[in-house]
């Protein structure tokens, strides 16, 4: 029997590529007759295009021609255009010109006129809630249900509120659970805290290039996406084709984080204009380009209230939270009050918030969408209310983290599994926590050591999606993937669960991902921390249905009945008599001269259409197993990071050194070691980037952005990383998982964040600073006591 | 219907016979891009440009001889990319601030999308297409990346390697503190600095075993 491949560590299939070049990614790509796109971006952060004059562009020799926005279909608002003739913010596309290469087209950008109306624009949620503040659109400044509203605040709401502290006028959104004001009264010690959680760019490495060309009425794109039959059908929808007519080929993404989770509006851009021009156009964004178009976590202002007992127990937590949507409103500061209620399971909860519009670039979801902007602006309290508390920071964690019974959210809802408490022990032996609060505020010269942590919770998973498998005459295992390649391994370790139901070794598998020509099944968005969940279980389902079809093709040539025969190292045998029994690959053969549902040509019905078009497609290739995972699941699926920080904080420069960082999560079983460890680290690192580093700076008088590149608003880099980190997983493994597993994507992102912020806040005798990024020039206001440069509600300083 | 005056015939000025025409002038095929532009060049693109006529250059690229016409304003970026087919170099920031695009110059780990080509005539170049020894077996840092698993999306992973091996040229016994400056021109996003770290340590170490 051959051993399991859940639980080792392996080479992906596509690492030789990768190191050596051979890997392509969206830009590496040529076609015949190939042109080159270059875009025209808006100079205001809110106008209307009233003329175009692009005759010198058009007349430039090896210019081919122009797309703008009376060539693309119209988008209804909100929504998000590829091209605009009335931009919501700096950096927002108008046009785009194809030459014959880049520089030429770039030349011809220059030599176009625009003449620009500006427009009213905002900034921050708040600045736009004032009495007289500007909307960010014209239709109005945030969405309530489907409709594009005004809310506007009162002169008194901000009065109340009072210098330096957020106001709470009307809310768009708003749920409680439990009886809020009867928590406070409840409560010893209450905080009362305005907070500012800034917005950052996603920038991955990999710029979102697209090229496209036509060829008998298919669009072959070739675009850098996070996802690849879920991209597919976004393409579908927005040219308007059938799913069959779109090709994609997305083997390789240059990482994501949530900015191209189905690809993005920008790709359309180069499929339009090979139509229009009847030739294949290469878009390539540049690092600049990315930083506008490349999509930003939402950033937040927020009031946050939390009662706690004398116990230690949360008894009230009350926030409000504006979100800053961008032009096109996507916001998270709601469900972030879901996180904080599995997080910190209060005992009675108030969420209220405004989804703002604001002029500055679009907004996603950002690995830990709104989980990882509360869990670090709620951390930091955390640690405030235990010093005032008296009770031991780790206490006020376990005192309040969630168990097995435990339920959260607006709707109360339970969960799959939940083992923050085994992680928090786990974490605290490998931190050596007992030994190094012993340092915490010790003073080394200009140096002060902080010690943190941070429980940060997130969704990790999803259901319903398909398994499609292949059985090959040569006897080896085709394991077909729709999810994408942003090298978390998912391609490769979900399908182990297929590979594991059959008792296969991993040289007799192959995985085929990447290219919707290859015969793809429908996935889960490779986002969210959902593959690993929706697929270990979408492949185990094809696994199971694999074996069974093994086993009904050898009793059939064999005798006996189905469930005589096991499937493992390349055969299907009978249990009693393992010499009776044929190659894998022979029974391949027998599938195909069967045909119906052996060979692919009878697809179940349950299947998605993209996947029985897939079965279909490989019909006579061998033995076609394909299967929806149809099993039970009930609650949510959530995963966790606890994270512990060392830090030493120079009180004279209000320089952060990282001495030590140290992960543990709960994700069930683990499937592939040395690469949670990646994620795991990876994503916390990212984390300590919102703590430390990343944003936004506008200039408030023009609305243009000055951190615009990646120097000015710098993700981390391999000194930033602290030089001792470790990491463990507390293996349990979820019982609604055939492998036991759960996703692992985001849940360490809040919790590298928010260690940090916290191991900052004690090094300041537990201080919360209330915003991020903590910057040098922010840690030496407050050790300094002066007045800082920005006020407590200002975003994007 | 549009409110927004447009100006301009959104007509190709290229017809299609001129455009072939000068491919065939100038002796190249179509059958690929980079052909295709090095050929099509004093026609199209190039001309239009005030001051921008591209010249005909030798470079030693990964050990071979390369003859390319280029612009004066060219990055040795593009020219590897777009004009030599080797696209293993990435372009992730167009200014220094990534490395993405880092190859070797006579050693020495350098950003090419901030060279100009016309500057390194004369000059090694290798990049990560060039690492592989001729039996197709890897260069001792890429087994070393291999064996550690190295990199997640792997867009950065050509710049770093490349990086790593200019490393090792200089420091082939590093500390992990050094190995973490010597890399430090390179960024990756995914943050996965300790299997990088561990990679560059490990590659180091195949390397003084081979030497």
């Amino acid at each position: 029997m051959a051993e399991k491949l859940i639980g080792q560590d392996i080479s992906p299939p596509d690492l030789v590529a990768k190191i050596t070049g051979r890997a392509k990614y969206s830009e590496d790509f040529r076609a015949d007759g190939m042109i080159f796109a270059k875009l025209l971006l808006s100079p205001m952060p809110h106008c209307r295009v009233r003329r175009i004059d692009a005759s010198a562009a058009l007349a430039m020799e090896g210019v081919f021609g122009m797309l703008t926005a009376d060539d693309v279909p119209a988008v209804d608002a909100p929504g998000e255009p590829c091209l605009t003739n009335e931009p919501l913010y700096e950096g927002e596309a108008i046009l785009a010109i194809a030459a014959v290469d880049e520089t030429t087209a770039a030349e011809a950008i220059e030599a176009i006129k625009i003449d620009y109306e500006p427009l009213p624009f905002v900034l921050t949620p708040l600045d736009s809630l004032k009495p007289d503040g500007p909307n960010g659109r014209l239709e109005g400044n945030t969405r309530v249900g489907r409709e594009i509203k005004t809310i506007k605040w009162t002169q008194e709401d901000f009065d109340i509120a009072g210098p330096g502290k957020m106001p709470m006028g009307e809310p768009s959104d708003e749920w409680t659970v439990g009886d809020i004001e009867k928590g406070f009264s409840e409560a010893k010690v209450i905080l009362d805290e305005t907070v500012v959680h800034q917005s950052l760019s996603h920038h991955p490495m990999e710029p979102r290039s697209t090229m496209a060309y036509w060829k008998n009425g298919k669009i072959y794109m070739h675009t850098s996406t996070q996802s690849v039959a879920r991209t597919r059908a976004s393409l579908a929808n927005m040219l308007d084709l059938d799913i069959e007519d779109v090709v994609l080929v997305g083997e390789f993404c240059g990482g994501g984080f949530g900015s191209k989770i189905s690809g993005s509006p920008i790709m359309q851009v180069p499929a339009h204009l090979s139509r229009k021009l009847n030739r294949p156009v290469m878009l390539r964004i540049t690092r600049y380009e990315e930083n506008y178009l490349g999509r930003a976590r939402p950033g937040m202002q927020a009031r946050i209230k939390i009662g706690f007992r004398e116990d230690g127990r949360i008894t009230a937590l009350d926030i409000y939270a504006l979100g800053d949507g961008g032009p096109y409103g996507t916001n998270d500061h709601m469900s972030g009050g879901s996180t904080a209620s599995l997080a910190y399971q209060p005992l009675n909860q108030r969420q209220r918030g405004v989804g703002v519009y604001t002029n500055t670039p679009p907004k996603a979801a950002q690995r830990g969408p709104g989980g990882a902007q509360y869990i670090g602006m709620l951390e930091p309290l955390m640690d405030k209310a235990a010093r005032e508390l008296g009770i031991d920071r780790l206490d006020l964690r376990r005192i309040n983290a969630p168990d097995g019974n435990s339920v959260f959210g607006p709707r109360q809802g339970g969960l799959t599994s939940v083992h923050v408490k085994e992680a928090i022990e786990k974490g605290v032996e490998l931190f050596g926590w007992d030994e190094r609060i012993q340092r915490s505020g010790q003073l080394n010269g200009t140096k002060k050591t902080g010690i943190g942590l941070a429980v940060s919770p997130y969704t990790a998973g999803s259901t319903g999606f398909d398994g499609l498998l292949v059985i090959r005459p040569d006897g080896k295992l085709q394991i077909h993937q729709g999810i994408g390649n942003l090298g978390t391994h998912s391609i490769a370790d979900t399908g182990r669960a297929a590979a594991d139901v059959l008792g296969l070794q991993w040289e007799d598998c192959e995985i085929v991902w990447g290219d919707t020509s290859q015969h793809l099944p429908w996935s889960s968005v490779q986002a969210g921390s959902q593959t690993t969940f929706a697929h270990t279980r979408a492949n185990h389902a094809a696994g199971m249905d694999a074996k069974q079809k093994l086993q009904e093709i050898a009793a059939l040539d064999l005798g006996g009945s189905p469930s005589d025969y096991e499937t493992s190292d390349g055969r299907v045998f009978h249990r009693s008599n393992p010499s009776r029994g044929m190659s894998l690959g022979a029974a391949a053969e027998r599938a195909i001269s069967l045909g119906g549902t052996y060979s692919g040509a009878e697809p179940a019905e349950d299947l998605n259409d993209m996947t029985k078009m897939a079965v279909r497609g490989l019909e006579g290739k061998g033995l076609v197993a394909a299967a929806r995972d149809n099993y039970p699941r009930e609650g949510a699926i959530q995963s966790w990071v606890v994270g512990f920080a060392e830090v030493e904080v120079d009180v004279e420069t209000g320089q952060v050194d990282l001495i030590n960082y140290t992960g543990v999560a709960d994700v069930g079983t683990v499937l592939h070691p040395r690469s949670l460890r990646a994620q795991g680290l990876g994503g916390s690192i990212q984390g300590m980037g919102i703590a430390m580093s990343q944003k936004w700076v506008f200039d408030p008088v023009w609305g243009v952005s000055f951190a615009n590149r990646l120097y000015t608003a710098r993700p981390p880099g391999i000194l930033d990383v602290p030089p001792d980190m470790d990491w463990a997983a507390v293996e349990i493994p979820d019982p609604q998982n055939p492998v036991g597993a759960k996703g692992i994507g985001e849940p360490p992102v809040g919790a590298g964040s928010a260690a940090l912020t916290s191991a900052i806040a004690d090094a300041l005798d537990g201080q919360c600073l209330c915003r991020t990024p903590l910057t040098a020039d922010v840690i030496l206001s407050e050790i300094e006591g002066r007045e800082p440069a920005y006020g407590p509600l200002d975003l994007h300083v | 219907m549009s409110e927004v005056e447009i100006i301009g015939t959104p007509e190709r000025t290229v017809s299609r016979r001129k455009f072939i025409m000068g491919v065939i002038a100038t002796g190249a095929t179509t059958s690929s891009v980079g052909y295709l532009f090095r050929g099509s060049q004093p026609l199209l693109g190039a001309m239009a440009v005030q001051g921008s006529v591209e010249r005909l250059v030798t470079l030693q690229v990964n050990g071979q001889q390369r003859r390319v016409d280029v612009l004066n304003q060219e990055t040795l970026a593009m020219t590897l990319r777009y004009k030599l087919g080797l696209t293993g170099t990435k372009l992730g920031c167009d200014r220094a601030e990534c490395g993405a695009c880092t190859v070797l110059i006579d050693g020495v780990a350098s950003y090419a999308c901030s060279v100009l080509t016309q500057s390194v005539r004369g000059k090694q170049i290798t990049t990560i297409e060039g690492l592989e020894n001729p039996d197709g077996s890897l260069h001792p840092v890429q087994q070393g990346v291999f064996d550690e698993g190295g990199f997640q999306c792997a867009f950065c992973a050509p710049g770093f390697i490349m990086s790593m091996v200019a490393m090792i040229e200089e420091n082939p016994n590093p500390t992990r503190q050094e190995a973490a400056q010597a890399l430090s021109g390179n960024l990756c996003r995914c943050c996965d600095y300790e299997k990088i770290l561990n990679s560059a340590l490990r590659g180091a170490e195949y390397a003084r075993r081979q030497a």
